[in-house]
């Protein structure tokens, strides 16, 4: 059989997305209509794979003024479904009737579902589908997409109407006068269009709906004609045209209602009673603080954090242990070895050794091979000949210094201390005391070499499940691939993937909750309850949850923004959420807080950060909102507040997995792609060290790379190249820009870049030595430390264009190449903006500096100043559609 | 002449004019709002703004600022 489309069509909150779910199973096609933000979903029925549903956006009207009426009234009337069905939420009649009755002139077949009958019947209210089918005159079946009961019913209604392919005439919902005026305007625009769509034109000449009417290239002559009509109808009514259609749609459906619908005698609903509590004039902002608090509790400080974690450090890290048991006697085994500091004696008795004038060369080696083979024979025999010897030698090592797991040297409180000199030497304030071990022995050395052989490890437990990452590296081997090619494979490729898959615990999580609360109807009113505190920056309630939950992990906050109406309020909050620093970005506060104020616990600085993002993304929306792009009219808060009512789990999942899968498609290509190009522009270069022969290659494999050979890397060159625009930011260093390209992979490789560029290695953002290297950087010759180069540094960082995966999510969201480069650019340049602005004030009031610079920072400022401050400029107004303008 | 705006909560009157133009009047109409409704103020938000309505037997949200293009006559109290 011949192959059918139809277009589902019906108000938000009719339970559209449920009907679609069940009628498709959720296998489709998800993506954008073309040019805006607006989901578009395609699938076919499960029961007849010839049947494809294209399913519209939920709207109330086809106006010309939302993009989602826009995109679904242009589908029907251009791409001409076979058929359409309309679903109607049978507790809310009135005002769904009237998106029937425009769909009815659109010139395609219509079939009515009347959903949720069965919450009809508990209220006690009785619907005459037979009668309102007959003053439709389009057939009315009713259903209920929850239960799943006469879905097929409908369909098959609906695929038959498609076959014959025979248009209803639609109702003749106007008064006589505008009835009279319509059949005069459809004399005049017969000609121009298809015989079914005749009453659709000539009720939009009749609005002087421009969009639509353009489409028919009427002479000015007949725009004459029809506006003589028009303007008669209009004196005698008193009342601008729009308003007379829409006034008289609504005077007829009052009387359908009054002939079809018998209502029971209204009671205080269930919903109406959550509701008097849940936006309760005093119990609402606590009640909303108290779900918000619990959606971020368990997406981002608990569960989703755990999953995170899980994927990021388990399945593509080290290794993870499925019995929990395990994983507590894993952890508790750690800790009682990091208490016994072997290392520490290690090394602290080969330093001595080595002063006592005995040759300590290859022992540490020997050590580092029996902690990872502690049968390594060659090895055993090194270290017991040096135990043997140093014994004889007498060799006893005191007052060796304690480190904690960050390399920090501890105090006698096991405080961290927080300085060191030049020479990595601890710097101790006045009383401090360093923690020591007081004597290391031969033996004692030989046994904390024996306590690493038997350190805990993650496989030695039952449950340990191998990485995939190690996983793979065991097929390699077997294979017998080069080191080349298995570095790409598993630095490139899997952690290209596994940057794209770590969010996926995280996500699910989150649009767990979100979905529930957008479902059962709480979603409306947080826009209700935080409309009048966002709407100051142009923003609207809804924006709310994508910051929230942007500062755990911008990719679910982008996605987030999905669940706002407005596609100008969507793009905007998409552009700006990122802009909250999340989860990654928090090892870069640490960083800054161990370099101003030593790590110790000063309260303030967390949340400065928190701060200048939240006054970045104020100030971005204030700037935003008065140019082009985001001009116009302030979107209209006119919103529906749905009935609360339990999604059932089916369609809540659906409605989770619609969500991740997206993510899945569309957001990991540009991830990828970015995550190799990064590796390859860092492990790649030319061999220009001392000794090097300045060839190009894989530097890791070549002749005598140094250990820290991102120096001579494609990414230092391109470093270097661009270090230029940091200079007025006051850090014109290769290693900054490097830095930053490095951090887009993910936030917090700001910091480990810094310790692979300056040699710390391992060194973390919570140890001295990367204090040091990173204030290092701002350092001038005079040792003073530019606090205003680091903090600009710092701040564009921030602001910047996030990593790879919230860009990808970005452009995911965004769908459209120019609003995706826009959202970036901006981004970037509002960030640059900022970082100079910190420096050249810093460089004027505290070194006082003056140059060019400064004035541009001063420019700047004022640009931005005045871009908040001064009044919205004009825009062209819409409103006039005089048709007489299209000619 | 008194618009929706005044229109105290546990209130109801009737829309006799819509004042707004373009998208934002086409939008209040949309949702039901036209000549000759009865309107309840049901409630308003926690911070003050915007006005939970009841009309045409749901619940709709509309700022005050909008409210203010909706002239309304006929406010009488009542206890839905």
């Amino acid at each position: 059989m011949a192959e059918i489309t139809i277009g589902l069509a019906g108000n938000p909150n009719c339970g559209k997305t449920t009907l679609f779910n069940e009628l498709t199973g959720s296998n489709g096609y998800v993506g954008n209509w073309p040019g805006v933000t607006v989901e578009k979903k395609q699938a076919t029925w499960r029961a007849d794979r010839d049947v494809t549903f294209v399913d519209l956006p939920g709207i109330y009207s086809l106006s010309p003024y939302t993009p989602e009426e826009v995109v679904s009234r242009d589908y029907i009337v251009n791409e001409r479904p076979d058929a359409v069905i309309d679903l109607v939420d049978a507790t809310n009649l009135e005002r769904n009737l009237y998106l029937t009755t425009q769909l009815l002139e659109a010139g395609r077949p219509v079939v009515v579902g009347l959903n949720m009958c069965d919450l009809l019947k508990e209220r006690g209210d009785v619907i005459d589908a037979a009668a309102l089918s007959e003053r439709l005159g389009a057939p009315v079946v009713e259903v209920s997409a929850l239960r799943n009961t006469n879905l097929d019913a409908l369909v098959s209604k609906a695929v038959e109407a498609g076959r014959a392919g025979k248009v209803q005439p639609g109702a003749r919902c106007f008064s006589p006068e505008v009835e009279g005026a319509l059949a005069q305007i459809a004399d005049v625009v017969s000609g121009s269009c298809d015989a079914n769509l005749v009453r659709w034109y000539s009720i939009k000449v009749f609005e002087r709906d421009a969009e639509a009417v353009k489409a028919l290239h009427l002479s000015s002559a007949q725009l004459n004609k029809a506006e003589q009509v028009i303007k008669a109808v209009e004196k005698s009514r008193d009342d601008d045209a729009e308003s007379i259609i829409t006034s008289d749609r609504y005077d007829w459906i009052a009387g359908v209602m009054a002939a079809c619908v018998k209502k029971a005698p209204k009671k205080l609903s269930m919903s109406e009673k959550i509701d008097k509590v849940v936006t309760n004039r005093i119990l609402g902002l606590p009640i909303f603080v108290v779900v918000m608090f619990v959606v971020y509790y368990i997406a981002v400080s608990t569960v989703g954090t755990w999953g995170t974690d899980w994927a990021n450090d388990g399945v593509f890290g080290d290794g993870w242990l499925w019995n929990p048991s395990d994983q507590a006697a894993y952890e508790t085994a750690t800790e009682e070895y990091d208490a016994g500091y072997y290392g520490d004696k290690i090394d602290g008795f080969l330093a001595a050794a080595e002063a006592d004038g005995l040759d300590t060369a290859g022992v540490s080696d020997a050590v580092a091979a029996l902690a990872e083979d502690p049968e390594d024979a060659e090895a055993q025999a090194v270290v017991s000949g040096f135990v043997a010897e140093a014994e004889a030698a007498g060799v006893v090592a005191t007052d060796v210094p304690m480190h904690d797991g960050d390399g920090n040297f501890l105090d006698a409180n096991e405080e961290v201390v927080t300085r060191i000199d030049a020479d990595g030497e601890p710097v101790l304030a006045d009383g401090q005391e360093l923690a020591v071990i007081d004597s290391v022995s031969a033996s004692d050395f030989a046994d904390a070499v024996a306590a690493q052989e038997s350190a805990p490890a993650l496989d030695d437990y039952a449950s340990f499940v191998p990485s995939i990452p190690s996983v793979i590296e065991g097929w390699l081997a077997a294979a017998g691939a080069s080191e080349f090619v298995t570095a790409l494979v598993l630095d490139g490729i899997v952690a290209g993937v596994g940057a794209v898959l770590g969010f996926i615990p995280q996500m699910l999580v989150l649009f767990v909750m979100l979905c529930f609360l957008e479902d059962c109807g709480y979603m409306s009113r947080v826009a209700f309850v935080m409309d009048r505190v966002f709407r100051r920056f142009g923003l609207s309630g809804k924006s709310f949850i994508p910051m929230l939950i942007s500062s755990g992990c911008g990719v679910p906050g982008v996605m987030a923004t999905k669940t706002i109406e407005n596609e100008k309020d969507r793009r905007m909050t998409a552009m700006l959420t990122t802009m909250i620093p999340c989860g990654a970005k928090t090892p870069i506060i640490a960083l800054v807080m161990g370099v101003l104020i030593g790590g110790s616990d000063a309260w303030w600085v967390a949340p400065m950060f928190y701060f200048l993002g939240l006054a970045a993304i104020v100030v971005s929306a204030l700037m935003l909102k008065k140019t082009k792009m985001f001009a116009g009219e302030p979107a209209p808060f006119v919103m529906e507040l749905p009935d609360y009512h339990l999604p059932t789990l089916k369609s809540w999942w659906l409605h989770v997995w619609e969500r991740i899968s997206a993510y899945l498609k569309k957001a990991t290509t540009i991830i990828f792609a970015a995550s190799v190009v990064v590796w390859f522009l860092l492990e790649f270069g030319f061999a220009n060290w001392e000794g090097g022969n300045g060839a190009f290659g894989f530097m890791s494999l070549m002749e005598g790379a140094p250990e820290y050979y991102t120096d001579y890397s494609l990414l230092a060159i391109v470093g270097n190249a661009v270090a230029w625009i940091f200079a007025p930011l006051g850090a014109d260093t290769w290693q900054a820009a490097a830095a930053s390209i490095n951090a887009l992979i993910a936030k917090e490789n700001l910091v480990s870049t810094f310790g692979v560029i300056y040699g710390i290695g391992d060194a973390t953002e919570n140890s001295v030595t990367m204090w040091s290297g990173f204030a290092g950087m701002f350092t001038d010759a005079s040792g003073i430390l530019h606090v205003g180069a680091m903090c600009a540094f710092v701040a564009f960082n921030m602001l910047d264009a996030p990593c790879f995966a919230a860009i990808g999510t970005i452009r995911k969201q965004m769908d459209s190449p120019k609003w995706f480069w826009f959202a970036i650019g901006y981004q970037c340049v509002f960030a640059w903006c900022v970082g100079l602005i910190i420096n050249q004030l810093w460089e004027l009031f505290v070194l006082g500096n003056f140059g060019l610079w400064t004035v541009v920072a001063f420019v700047l400022l004022a640009g931005m100043i005045f871009q908040i401050v001064r009044p919205m400029p004009k825009q062209d107004e819409k409103d006039e559609k005089v048709l007489a303008q299209l000619c | 002449m008194a618009t929706l705006k005044d229109v105290k909560v546990g209130e109801s009157a009737t829309v006799t004019k819509l004042t707004g133009a373009g998208a934002l009047k086409r939008r209040i109409m949309d949702m039901g709002l036209t000549k000759g409704t009865r309107v309840h103020v049901r409630k308003v938000a926690p911070l003050g703004d915007p006005l939970e309505l009841t009309v045409r037997g749901y619940e709709l949200s509309i700022r005050k600022d909008e409210a203010a293009s909706v002239e309304v006559s006929d406010v009488t109290r009542d206890d839905r």
